[in-house]
């Protein structure tokens, strides 16, 4: 079976509302991502980031609103037949009981989309591409969290999405291994124009590789712009996350 | 309660419906086989043979004082195909296979596995449920058939060789050949069969259901044996009575 060439498709969100136990964790959020865009909605611990990406992708139902891919439903039969979408999760969420190459290749296995050989092939090409050369056989358990994370970004490359989310991709790493992988979001976006939506509270990487940034906080979005519009935003609110900085001891000097 | 129920008889019908799955599945099928006949077959064998064993201990020297002791292989033998094989492996299964399916797919939910499933468009019923579910099935009528055969032996050691009993391989086997026939083998796989379907469904939809970290998984674990048992000793009464009227 032959798939399209990868080009990216619209998101909307229409007035999302969920809420857990009476406890209201999203608050009527819109937005819209165009086909080929970089959308980072960045926002603190707690504000609602990973609830709202699990809407994105249907693994959650929402109480009101909904999710628009391409101006159909999430919530409508096929849909995910229709446009492929991956996401990398914040773990990696890697199969422990396979390989890496069988967990890159799992898509392609599952839907009988290639010929073994070629499977063999289209893996061992993601995982060079990702620098993770001979790592093919080995399992997850043996690999470190930014290697996870690259494994886990080839297995959504594999799907060739027309949409791809990241949740928290430079969490747990160290800040060269974050640059790397920044720089490898912006490379693939190029290479596939997937639409691209990610979630973070990394400051440096949401205006490193943002085209626009919504900023959440409890709930609610609290703007969206361009990097220099979100910068420029008089709100107290928006300011205060945005300059927030560990207030060092001046003791620590005696060290 | 009730709405596990429904939730486990909803998963049920789910799998059910994705049996046209099958062939793609074979090979995880064949994994989830050897992993049972791995882990329950050397222990499926001890218990066996001892039961049997305990059978022939406790009812020889009863008959044998009635002298009724040439029916001791038909009173075994049928102990062991209609109730003591398929309940006690049915257990057995829960306790080490039960558990290992509740914990292999709670740790999947918890750490995000079968999230990652479904946004690759992979139906977790498909890929985890149903290969476990059919797996099982077939395993364990095979065990039990392995057991009841086992069990006879372990009868038959310790009627031979208890002074008590004191009767001959011959007549023990003459005997269990005279009392037993294909229908109450059948019976006793009968039984395994629904029994394995309640362990597979209930240990499948706690691993589905688990929350939280490893406490959570823990929490699956312990309610997917628990509650396999006891689902296990509630049908084997009703089964029983219903096989005993389809007998008459």
């Amino acid at each position: 079976m032959n798939t399209p060439s990868p080009s990216g498709v619209s998101l909307v969100v229409r007035d999302l509302k969920k809420s857990f136990d009476g406890q209201p964790v999203l608050k009527g959020i819109s937005f819209r991502v165009e086909p080929g865009e970089i959308f980072v909605i960045m926002g603190p611990s707690g504000s609602g980031k990973t609830v709202l990406l699990k809407h994105l992708i249907g693994l959650e139902t929402p109480d009101e609103g909904d999710v628009l891919i391409d101006g159909e439903s999430i919530s409508s039969p096929g849909v995910m037949d229709r446009h492929r979408m991956a996401m990398v999760f914040q773990s990696g969420a890697l199969l422990n009981s396979l390989t890496v190459a069988e967990n890159v290749g799992l898509y392609l296995t599952e839907h009988r989309l290639k010929p073994p050989g070629e499977i063999d092939r289209i893996v061992t090409e993601k995982l060079d591409l990702l620098g993770l050369k001979d790592t093919g056989e080995k399992m997850p358990s043996d690999l470190s969290g930014g290697m996870k994370k690259r494994v886990s970004i080839a297995r959504a490359l594999v799907v060739e999405p027309q949409l791809i989310f990241y949740d928290e991709p430079t969490s747990e790493l160290d800040p060269m291994m974050a640059v790397t992988i920044g720089e490898e979001i912006l490379r693939q976006n190029r290479l596939i124009k997937a639409t691209s939506v990610v979630v973070t509270h990394d400051r440096d990487l949401a205006f490193g590789i943002a085209h626009r940034i919504a900023l959440l906080l409890e709930g609610q979005i609290l703007s969206v712009g361009s990097p220099e519009a979100i910068k420029a935003d008089p709100q107290p609110q928006v300011q205060k996350f945005l300059t927030a900085n560990f207030k060092f001891n001046p003791n620590s000097n005696a060290l | 309660m009730f709405q596990n129920v429904g939730e486990m008889i909803t998963l049920l019908w789910r799998t059910l419906r994705s049996l046209s799955q099958t062939p793609r599945q074979y090979r995880k099928v064949l994994d989830q086989l050897f992993e049972i006949g791995n882990a329950s077959l050397l222990m499926a064998c001890m218990l066996s043979l001892f039961i049997g064993g305990v059978l022939s201990l406790q009812i020889g020297p009863v008959l044998a004082e009635r002298g009724l002791s040439s029916f001791i292989g038909q009173v075994v033998g049928l102990s062991m195909c209609k109730e003591l094989a398929p309940v006690m492996m049915a257990v057995l299964i829960a306790g080490r296979i039960g558990s290992s399916m509740a914990a292999e797919i709670g740790s999947m939910e918890v750490y995000q596995e079968i999230d990652a499933l479904r946004t690759m468009n992979i139906n977790p019923i498909h890929y985890l449920v149903l290969p476990r579910l059919l797996a099982i099935s077939v395993a364990l009528p095979l065990l039990v058939i392995f057991s009841v055969l086992v069990g006879w032996m372990g009868g038959a050691l310790v009627a031979v060789f208890n002074y008590q009993v004191a009767i001959s391989f011959d007549g023990y086997f003459s005997s269990l050949r005279d009392g037993i026939d294909m229908l109450d083998l059948l019976n006793g796989l009968i039984k395994s069969f629904a029994f394995a379907v309640v362990i597979g469904v209930v240990s499948c939809h706690q691993g589905l259901q688990t929350i939280g970290g490893p406490r959570g998984i823990g929490r699956s674990v312990t309610k997917a044996v628990v509650n396999s048992i006891v689902m296990i000793l509630v049908l084997d009464y009703f089964l029983t009575r219903l096989l005993i009227h389809l007998n008459r």
